[in-house]
């Protein structure tokens, strides 16, 4: 989407000084209020078809025959297609992310061939001329099952009886163990060990704005146009071209606005083959828009594992290690994420605590369930509830506070750079960059009064169980290889910001014109950022692992500086001055008085600005032409590490088991905040995301396989009325020195620690009477039944 | 998931199955019951076009009899197309025993759902099974009653095909009579509880659909 910059002027740098760490509203947030935001269901192309995915409804089922014969009858449908159809092109959706040894055996195409894997996949597409005939014609096209036995969870996935892909031989994708320390002598030599077995629970993103394409070969100009696209626009491309063997130049990405992403949007998912693929064969724009149902159904789905994790500790509460078994559930196929989900579980198990002798397994298991991909802080939200939950455990069985057996093991900032080890076999060694762990951690409980918390007791005035939790995260970000970044300037004395890195919600408009303000000086309002097409700069890695601002920014930065440069050496030629002798102040380059000490002041130079450089360039002068354009590419091979602490205080209903949120508070120190709002708006939302999912949000699949949470009635998720009591701070305490801005990922330390934090509250608040958490969600209807058990137990004791 | 309820029916159990015999108080009983049409002695189709709320559809059912024990038991297999609707299975366990004050019919069946009948409908579907029960036999009894039925006692006249049974109700039916019944060896309440079973199935399917 391009948008011109139209902070307004009250927030513009009128008020001078620097822009990053202003609180700068967003540039979008003029058309998104004004109702003049384009999504893709916005946009309509002249003759424009309309696509319908035909889904299995079944977990698991050969496919005898499919008959489109009365589809096809029906007025209107154009075009049915079926394996048949894409056979001599299709290609398995490939591995873009954590390609784990042995993966390349469960790939999945865009259309089943002879068998259908989970409940959802696309089985044909029907294109007709408008959606409701599409959707008619669903009901017409005749596919012939053969059911099988489903694989519905870990375990009998993992004893490979009935197994999901037959050929492969195995339901266990890949399996690989990683380590650092001495395990075995740690654990061995260990006072204090406790084993426990943790689940977390399969959840879904559900951005706003489900998923859509619309795809149009442009025959004059002999270019595919896909708009809808997101997240890693170039390297879907780069796929796309091969598969339909055309040149990369030759095939256009292009996003429009999107209503949220967290992950799932703009992965290479069978409908970004199907929608082109239609396009190109009818030769007319074919548009798809998924619905909800499919949504909950056909995009990714995120956080299932089930944990076995065991603590080795000194006598005093020192950790001595962490080993484990991480089982992660893949679902039915492996695409572009690849085996991210439980290989950073395993990665981020130790958290942000000295825990020097660590062992982890890890298996990636497919199941007849939807596909796994990456999900705000893939993995972490899941190990972080993980190792939380049993460090308050192993501190109960201690006798020890929770504060204290944390505060007594945070890494401290006298220890960094902290080497992490290599525990995820695709990447290397990792350092935890900045930080002062302690500190945050000391702040969070300062500013929830965790004594007075405490103090209060686990009873309530009214009945209900009071309980505190506390968790601690690092999260990373940033991640390289790089990024590009190009700055124009126009004569009319606008800059234009081109970037690699797709927008779905962050306010990208807004920071990166902040990040290049300050460099050449000019107002906020000058900069318009055009990002959302693979033709503005060469190539990009995309948006995601927060790394937008980390490395996209970083790279606009490094540009702005080149541009700077640029200009000063043009002035010096143009004007015949030694570089050294010219200023740069508010957007123009000035004459240094000779000597300096005379006191005068320096003197303006015309042309002395890049839209006057600009307007000579249009005029003509090839080198005002050089001047006034810079590319630079930020390349970094580590990654920032954010850290912090989240404080949940809950009340139980002993007989509802109903759990208000009486405080919540997330502390994240993020380096650098290039604008603190939008920071703080997505700080609240992490969280909020990360309460809801773990109090209501949950994929349910029955024994046969079938998801029976297909509605927004059956999956639950956080509204504006339901956790009211949400602080988050902010700290930029610890830049980062991996990049010249000193900002870290700002994204997703809001999500990380929720479950771990809620979790550890109301096991705290049910201790006493018997119940474990070891489970999520923290359902009223879990809760109300693991009560039941622990009073029945008490009752028989 | 499992379904299951029970409802006495105000008539003998020889008088009841007089009933049922009669086609049409079965057509008449199932809302939306547009064929039924006989496979073998022990499978039928059924076709019904149901509205639920603002949405109508058309639904096919297959049911079969297994594990027959007449009077006492069977167990009825069924199945239903609802096409993109999605599918249901079904197996019900149905006794039926004589008790004072008429006959009681008693229903436990296993209920498997898929698609988007399962995608929307599961937290549904033991309300609305509970719903559409009561709504076929308060239609059944009512026709019972019109037909003369609940009334009745063993001496009233029953339907020719009825006559075997209500002379010996505890014994195996006759052979003879399955070429009597226009459906077959299988009592006509069998029937009558296995379309409710395949309407069940058919109500979650058709409606979801909006």
């Amino acid at each position: 989407m391009n948008a011109t910059a139209s902070v307004p002027g009250q927030h513009g740098a009128t008020a001078g000084g620097p822009q990053v760490g202003r609180a700068l509203p967003r540039t979008e947030d003029v058309r998104f209020l004004t109702g003049r935001a384009t999504f893709v269901d916005d946009l309509k192309r002249p003759g424009q078809l309309h696509a319908v995915v035909v889904r299995s409804p079944h977990a698991h089922a050969r496919i005898l025959g499919i008959d489109a014969t009365r589809a096809l009858a029906l007025p209107g449908v154009v075009a049915v297609y079926t394996w048949g159809d894409i056979a001599s092109i299709a290609q398995p959706i490939p591995i873009r992310l954590a390609p784990l040894e042995g993966f390349e055996r469960y790939l999945q195409y865009p259309l089943a061939k002879d068998r259908v894997r989970h409940v959802g996949e696309p089985v044909a597409l029907v294109v007709a001329d408008d959606r409701y005939v599409a959707e008619d014609a669903l009901d017409l096209v005749d596919v012939e099952y053969d059911t099988e036995p489903p694989v519905t969870d870990v375990h009998q996935a993992e004893a490979d009886g009935t197994l999901v892909h037959p050929d492969a031989g195995s339901n266990i994708a890949a399996r690989y163990t990683v380590s650092r320390g001495d395990p075995d002598g740690g654990f061995s030599r260990a006072p204090y060990r406790r084993r426990e077995t943790f689940r977390c629970h399969r959840q879904a993103a559900l951005p706003m704005e489900t998923r859509g394409l619309l795809a149009e070969f442009d025959a004059m100009q002999r270019v595919l146009r896909i708009w809808g696209a997101a997240k890693v626009t170039f390297f879907n491309r780069r796929w796309l071209a091969k598969v339909f063997s055309m040149e990369e130049s030759a095939v256009e990405l292009l996003e429009l606005d999107v209503g949220g992403s967290f992950g799932v949007r703009g992965e290479l998912y069978p409908e970004d083959f199907l929608v082109p693929f239609a396009a190109l064969s009818l030769g007319r724009p074919v548009k798809w828009i998924e619905d909800r149902r499919e949504h909950l159904l056909a995009t990714n789905h995120s956080r299932e594992i089930e944990c076995t994790l065991e603590i080795a500790c000194e006598a005093d509460g020192r950790f001595i290690g962490l080993r484990g078994r991480v089982l992660g559930d893949l679902g039915a196929y492996v695409r572009t994420n690849g085996g991210v989900v439980p290989a950073k579980a395993a990665q981020f198990m130790p958290g942000p605590y000295r825990m020097p002798d660590c062992e982890f397994e890890v298996l990636a298991l497919m199941t007849n369930k939807t596909p796994v991909g990456t999900y705000r802080g893939p993995g972490r939200y899941e190990a972080n509830f993980f190792r939380e939950r049993l460090i308050d455990l192993a501190a109960a069985d201690l006798g020890m506070d929770p504060a204290q057996i944390r505060r007594i093991n945070l890494i401290g900032p006298d220890e960094m750079p902290f080497p992490s080890g290599q525990l995820c076999p695709y990447e290397p060694a990792i350092e935890f960059d900045t930080g002062d762990y302690p500190m945050a951690f000391e702040r969070a409980l300062a500013e929830t009064g965790y004594g007075e918390m405490l103090k209060a007791g686990n009873v309530a005035a009214d009945g209900r169980l009071l309980g505190v939790g506390l968790a601690c995260f690092v999260e990373s970000s940033g991640a390289g290889p790089s990024e590009t970044g190009r700055i124009k300037a126009r004569p009319d004395g606008g800059i234009d910001l081109f970037t690699a890195c797709s927008a779905s919600g962050q306010g990208h408009e807004t920071v990166m014109a902040q990040i290049v303000a300050d460099v050449l000086e000019r107002p906020v309002e000058a900069f318009t950022l055009h990002h959302g097409s693979t033709t503005l700069v060469e190539f990009g890695y995309g948006t995601y692992h927060s790394r937008a601002v980390v490395v996209g920014g970083s790279a606009l930065h490094r540009a702005g500086e080149k541009l700077l440069a640029q200009g000063r050496a043009w002035c010096a030629q143009h004007h015949g001055i030694e570089p050294s002798m010219i200023d740069y102040r508010a957007g123009r380059f000035l004459r240094r008085a000779d000597p300096p000490a005379a006191g005068g002041e320096p003197a303006p130079l015309h042309p002395g600005t890049f839209a006057e450089i600009a307007a000579l360039a249009d005029a003509g002068d090839t080198s005002a032409a050089a001047a006034i354009e810079a590319v630079a590419v930020f390349e970094v091979k580590k990654r920032t590490y954010t850290y912090g602490t989240h404080v949940a205080q809950v009340a139980v209903d002993p007989e509802t088991a109903e759990v208000e949120l009486l405080r919540f508070l997330a502390i994240e120190d993020i380096g650098r905040a290039v604008n603190p709002l939008l920071v703080h708006g997505q700080a609240i939302g992490a969280a909020v995301q990360g309460i809801g999912a773990t109090f209501l949000d949950e994929l349910v699949y029955d024994d046969s396989g079938q998801l029976v949470t297909g509605t927004l009635a059956d999956y639950l998720v956080a509204t504006a009325t339901g956790f009211p009591n949400i602080e988050v701070i902010t700290l930029e305490a610890h830049p980062s020195k991996l990049n010249p801005l000193g900002v870290k990922g700002a994204g997703e330390g809001g999500i990380v620690a929720t479950g771990a934090a809620l979790g550890n509250a109301v096991a705290a608040a049910l201790a006493g009477l018997g119940v474990k958490i070891t489970d999520l969600p923290l359902s009223p209807e879990r809760l109300a039944r693991a009560m039941r058990e622990a009073r029945t137990r008490a009752g028989a004791n | 998931m499992e379904i299951k309820g029970e409802r006495i029916i105000p008539a003998k159990r020889p008088v009841v199955w007089a009933a049922l015999n009669d086609a049409g108080v079965l057509q008449r009983s199932i809302p939306g019951c547009e064929t039924i049409d006989k496979v073998s002695d022990t499978e039928l189709n059924a076709t019904l076009t149901l509205k639920v709320g603002p949405v109508k559809a058309r639904f096919k059912g297959n049911v079969k009899l297994v594990d027959l024990m007449p009077p006492e038991q069977y167990t009825i297999v069924g199945e239903g197309q609802g096409g993109v609707a999605g599918f249901g299975k079904m197996k019900a366990t149905v006794t039926l025993l004589e008790v004072d004050g008429g006959t009681r019919l008693n229903y436990v069946a296993d209920a498997q759902v898929g698609g988007k009948l399962a995608q929307v409908g599961s937290r549904l579907i033991e309300g609305t099974a509970t719903k559409l029960a009561q709504e076929f036999f308060d239609a059944f009894e009512k026709n019972v009653v019109a037909t003369g039925g609940a009334d009745a006692s063993d001496e009233t006249p029953a339907p020719a095909a009825a006559a075997p049974a209500a002379e010996a109700p505890e014994a195996p039916m006759p052979p003879a009579a399955a070429n009597q019944d226009p459906i077959g060896a299988v009592p006509k309440w069998v029937w009558a509880a296995g379309a409710v079973a395949a309407l069940v199935i058919a109500m979650f399917i058709t409606g979801m659909r909006g």
